[in-house]
C-alpha cells in the first residue's frame, strides 16, 4: 500500500502534538511503518503549527508535501484554510470552527477572512466542520479541544473504540481521564 | 520491542547502548531533546553547561578520564565550541567522544541556516549523518567505535527533520564500556607548538585511514535502480525525499558518512550512470567534492542552496511531476509566533518602546519583542551580542546614543556568553545600561534549567548563581531589580539608569508564565460600559486582548490576569476579575 498521510494543524499551545503522538502509537501497534514529524521551538509560541503523520508498509519522507494529505485535521478555521494546498484531490478536511485571531488580525494589519467554511466547500473539499470548543466545554474543559477532534478523526480509522480509549489513557494525566473520555465520545458521536 | 522515537531520543538511546556515561550540552533547537532524553537514563551523568564551548571541553575531560562522553548542540552552538573542536582533532580521545550538531535548514527556530558539514572538513574530523531514528541510534553506537578505533572525536550531524521526526526504532541492550585508564601523555594532550606540529601529521594520516574505511563501510551503500540514465548521491533527509519521489527507479549512493568521502566508491558509482546528480540540503558540499574528483555532476544548478528540500521539490526536478491541492483565492493572514499572554517580557518591552529607545537584542523568546506592535528591538546577532554590541555602540557613538540605548538579554543567554560582554562594559568603562530579562528558565527551547535557576538538568536543587552579586563582582555598581508587571517601576528604572553616568544593570525579574509552579490570578473581565475603544491596551500585543465591535474583549482561555493591560487603561475598564 502507498503511505497514508494525515496533517494535524493548529495554533501553538492547542495540543496538536498530543494528538499526533497518540495516533502514531496506535498505528505502530498495528504493525505499520510510521513517521511523525513535528517542529518545536519558536513556532510553538502561538504561531501556526503543523504535524505530519505518515504510515504504510514503508515510509520514506518524514514530511507531507502539497497535494499529498489524505486528510487534514485542523484545530482552527484559518489554519484549515492555510493548508488546503496540501490536500490530495478528494482528500478530507476535518476542522474545528473555532476562530483564533492571529496577531496581524488583532492589531488590525490584516482581516480574518469571512465565510471560510463556505469557501472551502467551494473548492470541492470534503469538509467536516465541528464546533470542538463547545463540545470540549460540554465535556468539562476548553483544553479538551484536541481530544474532541481526535474523536472526530477516529471515525476515519478502523481502530476500535477500546483501542482509542486505551491510547488516550496512556497519554493524559489520570485526573483528567474521565473528562477526556467524555470529550472523545462527544467528538466521535457527532 | 519496536518504538516510535524522535531522532534525538534515538541518539540518546544510542548513547545509552554504547555505554556512554557523560553528557554535557547547552540547549538549542533542534538538538535539545538528545540531552533531555539522555538524562532519563540513570547510567548516564547528564548536565546543562553554561554554553557549548564549556560543554565540549567538559566532554573532552570525561574522555581524557577514559569514559565515553558526549556533547550536543545546534549548528550555531558549534560556532561557539569551534575553538576546542579544532584542537580536539589534534589531541584525539581516550574514552570515545561523540559530538552531535543539529542544523536547522529552513530556520524553524534559528538566526541563520549554516551547513555544519564544513566543520568536519575544516577540523579534519569524521562526520556521520543518519537519515532516520533507527540510523540515529545505530550511527551513535558506530560513532563510539570509530572514535576509539581511530582516536578521534566523531561528529554526528542531525537536522530538524531527523531530530524532530519520530520513526520506528528497535532498541538494543546497553554494553558497558570499560573505563580506559588515564595515562599522562603530554605529546598527545598538551597542544603547544612543538607537540602540535607532531600531531598534525597524525591528523592527516588518520583522515586518510578513515577515508579508506569509508570506502568499504556499509553506511555508504549503493542501492540498485532500474534506470541508469541517472544516478543520485544523497544523504540524511534528502535521501528520504529522493526515495519518496523516485522510488527504486534510479540507483542511489546513500552516504551515511559525509566526511571524509569515499572517493573510489563515488567514482565507481559515477561510472555506472549517465548523469550524476547530487541531492543535498543547503550547500553543495558533496557536489563540490565530486567536482574536485573531476566528475561532471548536477546539483545546486537544480536544487536551492537555501531552505529545506522536500519530496515535491525533488520530484519536480528529477521526475518532472508536480503536485498541489486546491488553494483559496483569499489572503490568509500569517500567524507568526507571539509573546504568550502573561509573558513577563511584555511590560518591559512596552517600557522600551514608550521611551523610544534603541535596543540591542539577543537570542531567546524575548527576540519576539521585535515584532509588531511592540517592535522594540534594533538588532539580534548571536548569543551574547546584545551587551558586547551595546558597548561598541556606546563607545563609538558617545553621548548621543548612550542615554537612549540599552541591551536586553535573557538569564540563560547572559550565563552563556553575556557575562563576558558585561566584563568588557565594566573593564573598558562604557556608559551602558544592560537589562537582564530574568524569567528564571531557558524559555524558547522549552524550559531547561540554567545556572541561575537553582536546579540542575535532572531537576535536583543545586548551586544558584546570584545575578546581582555577579554583576557587582565584575564591577557594575548600579544594579537594581524590577518587576516587569509594574510599568511605573520599569519606566522609572529605565529613565534613571540611562541618566546615570556609569554602567548599570536592570534585572527584570519574574518567572516565565508557562512554568508549572507559577500561579496566576486568573482572567480579568473587560468592562464594556467603561471601555471607550481607545485601543491603548492593544499597544502591548497581548494575544488575549482583541477589539470586537469597538470594545476590548478578553480571551478567558489565554488571559492569566497579569494586569499589565489594566495599567494602560485610563478608563478603568480592565481591572475587574472574571466571575468564577
Amino acid at each position: 500500500m502507498a503511505a497514508k498521510n494525515i496533517m494535524i494543524v493548529g495554533v501553538g499551545g492547542q495540543g496538536t502534538l498530543l494528538a499526533s503522538k497518540l495516533l502514531g502509537r496506535l498505528l505502530l501497534g498495528k504493525g505499520f511503518d510510521v513517521k511523525v514529524s513535528e517542529v518545536h521551538g519558536m513556532s510553538q509560541r502561538g504561531g501556526s503549527v503543523v504535524t505530519y503523520v505518515r504510515w504504510g508498509e514503508k515510509v520514506y519522507s518524514p514530511i507531507i508535501d502539497k497535494g499529498q494529505a489524505d486528510a487534514i485535521l485542523s484545530f482552527e478555521l484559518l489554519e484549515a484554510a492555510r493548508w488546503t494546498e496540501y490536500l490530495k484531490p478528494g482528500g478530507r478536511l476535518i476542522t474545528n470552527t473555532q476562530q483564533i485571531n492571529p496577531m496581524p488580525v488583532i492589531t488590525g494589519a490584516a482581516a480574518y477572512p469571512e465565510n471560510l467554511e463556505e469557501k472551502l466547500r467551494g473548492l470541492g473539499i470534503d469538509l467536516d466542520a465541528v464546533d470542538a470548543l463547545s463540545l470540549a466545554e460540554e465535556a468539562g474543559s476548553s483544553k479538551a479541544v484536541n481530544i474532541v477532534l481526535l474523536g472526530r478523526l477516529s471515525k476515519w480509522f478502523d481502530f476500535t473504540e477500546a483501542e482509542w480509549l486505551e491510547a488516550i489513557e496512556q497519554s493524559v494525566p489520570p485526573k483528567f481521564l474521565e473528562m477526556n473520555k467524555k470529550a472523545f465520545a462527544l467528538g466521535r458521536a457527532c | 520491542m519496536k518504538q516510535l522515537m524522535l531522532g534525538n531520543e534515538a541518539v540518546a538511546r544510542g548513547l545509552y547502548e554504547a555505554g556512554c556515561t557523560f553528557v554535557s550540552s547547552y540547549p538549542g533547537t533542534p538538538s535539545t531533546e538528545i540531552t533531555e532524553a539522555a538524562a532519563k537514563y540513570p547510567e548516564i551523568y547528564a548536565e546543562w553547561a553554561p554554553n557549548e564551548k564549556v560543554a565540549m571541553e567538559a566532554a573532552f575531560g570525561a574522555s581524557l578520564a577514559g569514559r565515553r562522553s558526549f556533547c550536543g548542540m545546534k549548528h550555531v552552538g558549534l560556532n561557539v565550541a569551534a575553538d576546542p573542536l579544532f584542537t580536539l582533532s589534534y589531541t584525539g580521545v581516550n574514552g570515545g567522544m561523540v559530538i552531535a550538531v543539529a542544523d536547522d535548514a529552513g530556520m524553524h527556530s534559528s538566526q541563520n541556516e549554516q551547513d555544519s558539514r564544513h566543520y568536519a572538513k575544516a577540523a579534519k574530523l569524521p562526520m556521520l549523518e543518519p537519515s532516520d531514528s533507527q540510523e540515529a541510534l545505530e550511527f551513535t553506537r558506530l560513532a563510539y567505535e570509530l572514535s576509539e578505533t581511530f582516536d578521534t572525536p566523531v561528529l554526528m550531524k542531525m537536522c530538524t527533520r531527523i531530530s524532530h521526526s519520530q520513526s520506528v526504532v528497535e532498541p538494543g541492550e546497553r554494553a558497558e564500556a570499560a573505563p580506559r585508564p588515564y595515562e599522562k601523555n603530554g605529546s598527545k594532550y598538551i597542544m603547544m607548538p612543538g607537540n602540535a606540529k607532531r600531531r598534525h601529521p597524525v591528523v592527516e594520516k588518520r583522515l586518510a585511514e578513515i577515508a579508506d574505511w569509508a570506502e568499504h563501510a556499509s553506511v555508504n551503500r549503493i542501492e540498485a535502480g532500474t534506470d541508469y540514465k541517472m544516478g543520485i548521491i544523497t544523504s540524511s533527509t534528502s535521501y528520504q525525499y529522493v526515495k519518496e519521489a523516485c522510488g527504486g527507479v534510479y540507483p542511489v549512493l546513500k552516504l551515511g558518512m559525509v566526511w571524509p568521502l569515499p572517493e573510489e566508491k563515488i567514482r565507481r558509482f559515477a561510472g555506472m550512470v549517465d548523469l550524476l546528480v547530487v541531492v543535498e540540503e543547503l550547500d553543495g558540499f558533496i557536489e563540490e567534492h565530486c567536482r574536485n574528483l573531476g566528475l561532471a555532476c548536477a546539483g545546486k544548478n537544480f536544487f536551492p542552496a537555501m531552505d529545506e528540500l522536500s519530496q515535491n521539490l525533488v520530484a519536480a526536478q528529477l521526475t518532472q511531476e508536480r503536485r498541489a491541492g486546491g488553494k483559496l483565492d483569499e489572503v490568509i493572514p500569517p500567524r507568526p509566533p507571539v509573546m504568550c499572554a502573561g509573558c513577563p517580557h511584555r511590560g518591559l518591552f512596552y517600557t522600551l518602546k514608550k521611551n523610544k529607545l534603541t535596543v540591542l537584542g539577543d537570542i531567546g523568546c524575548y527576540t519576539l519583542g521585535a515584532v509588531a506592535p511592540l517592535e522594540a528591538m534594533d538588532s539580534t546577532l548571536c548569543m551574547g551580542a546584545s551587551i558586547s554590541g551595546l558597548h561598541g555602540f556606546n563607545k563609538a557613538g558617545g553621548r548621543e546614543g548612550e542615554g537612549r540605548t540599552v541591551a536586553v538579554i535573557g538569564d540563560s543567554t547572559f550565563m552563556h556568553s553575556g557575562v563576558t560582554g558585561m566584563i568588557n562594559v565594566a573593564y573598558n568603562e562604557s556608559n551602558s545600561t544592560v537589562i537582564i530579562l530574568d524569567n528564571s528558565i531557558t524559555g524558547m527551547t522549552g524550559h531547561q534549567q540554567n545556572p541561575t535557576t537553582g536546579f540542575n538538568l535532572k531537576g535536583d536543587p543545586c548551586a544558584k548563581i546570584d545575578l546581582e552579586s555577579l554583576c557587582r563582582a565584575v564591577g557594575i555598581n548600579r544594579v537594581r531589580v524590577v518587576d516587569p508587571y509594574d510599568l511605573a517601576e520599569c519606566d522609572a528604572a529605565v529613565k534613571e539608569e540611562l541618566a546615570a553616568e556609569e554602567p548599570s544593570v536592570i534585572i527584570s525579574r519574574r518567572p516565565c508564565a508557562l512554568l508549572k509552579y507559577v500561579r496566576h490570578p486568573g482572567p480579568i473581565a473587560a468592562n464594556p460600559d467603561k471601555c471607550v475603544g481607545c485601543k491603548s491596551c492593544m499597544k502591548i500585543g497581548c494575544p488575549a486582548i482583541s477589539i470586537s465591535e469597538g470594545k476590548a474583549v478578553i480571551d478567558n482561555t489565554l488571559c492569566t490576569g497579569c494586569g499589565v493591560c489594566g495599567q494602560l487603561c485610563k478608563f478603568d475598564a480592565l481591572s475587574g476579575k472574571k466571575e468564577a
